[in-house]
């Protein structure tokens, strides 16, 4: 008799404020269970906040994308993991450590404080524009999204003239209205003029990160490794605009509905980072970029886990766990709670973490101070979030002032 | 109460969290993020901030004890 299928794990969310139904099911029943994903594979899930600081900090798990097991929840992952170059995220130990080292020394405290007046520059350029601008507007394209996309443009040293060529392309490739043909032309734009970048840089390198990489590589290798470049550039811009702008979003969103909080922060900005860790806690976005497989038998939570057998992280069931977070589905800006796993956990937690929250950081305050009376212009409810999306969000998000 | 804090290089993920909370305690270095401690006996006024950043520490890379 064919053994039974696991139950069947859906993993769009359905409701902006609170993880599923299932996955809470699961975290407070079966902690450590077999799912079937929507791919049709099976795989692990694991939802309580403790198991999944244990699996990530665990070598035994593989980040490697191509292993057989490794846990895709929809087919585009399945296809275009295999066409991804090697990245940092998909990387093992003994590479990963060195290679994650290369790059660490960029988004360091110190080098993310260095940034903070360039993002409040950006972020005031773009409040001014909508200031000037019509009412309504859509918040993502005035604000959410083109601020990260300015700001990677800053660290990796593209110069100004080409921010607008580097936004428009930015923009393309994460867009839910281009067409596919639109978001490859983009891609290629940017691969072009990424490879003429670096070898100007290998010229005359300036003081940007994609500079002191060059060096590095000159340095370690006596070559440079453009293809490599292009491909870190990429990485950087993939994990950090999209994430940004959509958390950028939700911000507006969660303080719109929580006018409590937005005086209280309004009055005391020094509120601001605890407001934005919860802002992360409350609506872990990034919650499908985390899986793993096995590379050898593993015990966790009392289940067996077996070498190649996929595991499936459910970040945003794990953030609202009791046992970790008293009241955990009240969103409680003064929480102060810094062990949220938003940003994952481990030795692949997120690099550019601290650059994510300096730009939300500012956005708030400069938001609060210059944009006071800033409120959605349409129902939230009715509003279009990405429910299907790997990083959660909103496509479109009118504003008024 | 005394306390003894300690660091291990090779588990640092770089992410800086302890930098965030105790700067007195903890920096990075500048070209490769990991992780520095600047002061092994804390005083007391910066205890809570450093069994903090242990607690949240990706890669468990900081010892803390505490003697009576």
């Amino acid at each position: 008799m064919a053994a039974e299928q696991p139950s069947a794990l859906p993993i769009a969310r359905t409701c902006p404020y609170a993880p599923r139904e299932e996955h809470v099911r699961l975290r407070e029943e079966e902690p450590v269970s077999r799912v079937t994903l929507p791919t049709g594979t099976q795989a692990w899930a694991v939802t309580r906040h403790e198991d999944v600081r244990t699996l990530l900090a665990d070598p035994r798990f593989s980040s490697d994308r191509s292993r057989p097991g490794f846990p895709m929840v929809e087919e585009r992952s399945k296809q275009s993991a295999s066409v991804l170059p090697r990245m940092l995220v998909s990387m093992d130990p003994p590479e990963h450590g060195p290679a994650r080292r290369a790059v660490l020394g960029e988004f360091t405290v110190k080098r993310m404080n260095a940034l903070r007046p360039r993002i409040q520059e950006i972020v005031d350029e773009h409040v001014d524009a909508m200031l000037a601008g019509p009412r309504p507007v859509d918040l993502v394209r005035a604000l959410s999204l083109p601020v990260p996309s300015l700001v990677i443009c800053e660290l990796l040293g593209v110069p100004y003239d080409d921010h607008e060529f580097f936004q428009s392309r930015s923009a393309s490739i994460v867009s839910h209205t281009a067409s596919h043909e639109d978001q490859k032309t983009a891609l290629v734009d940017l691969a072009v003029y990424l490879d003429g970048l670096l070898r100007a840089k290998e010229a005359e390198p300036g003081d940007d990160l994609l500079s002191r990489q060059i060096g590095r590589q000159r340095e370690e290798k006596g070559s440079v490794d453009r293809h490599d470049l292009t491909g870190l550039a990429f990485l950087l811009l993939s994990a950090g605009h999209e994430t940004t702008a959509n958390m950028i979003s939700l911000a507006v969103l969660q303080l719109a509905r929580n006018p409590e909080a937005r005086e209280a922060l309004r009055r005391d900005p020094g509120g601001t980072p605890h407001a934005v860790e919860e802002l992360l806690r409350y609506f872990t976005i990034a919650e499908q970029a985390v899986g793993r497989v096995a590379a050898e038998d593993v015990e966790l939570g009392g289940q067996l886990i077996r070498a190649g057998e996929g595991v499936l992280v459910l970040s945003h069931a794990a953030n609202r766990d009791p046992r970790a977070f008293p009241d955990p589905d009240a969103f409680d800006a003064g929480r102060g709670a810094r062990n949220h796993l938003a940003f994952g956990y481990g030795a692949h937690q997120c690099l550019g973490q601290n650059l994510a929250r300096m730009e939300l950081q500012i956005v708030v305050d400069t938001l609060l101070r210059r944009l006071p009376g800033l409120e959605p212009a349409v129902p939230v409810d009715g509003l279009p979030f990405k429910d299907d999306a790997i990083v959660y969000g909103i496509h479109e998000f009118p504003v008024t002032w | 109460m005394s306390m003894r804090v300690s660091v291990e290089e090779d588990r640092c993920c770089g992410s800086g969290q302890c930098v965030l909370l105790a700067p007195d305690v903890f920096d990075q270095r500048e070209d490769d993020g990991t992780v520095v401690l600047l002061d092994p006996a804390p005083p007391e006024g910066l205890h809570e901030e450093v069994r903090e950043s242990a607690a949240v520490c990706p890669g468990a890379a900081i010892g803390v004890r505490e003697d009576a």
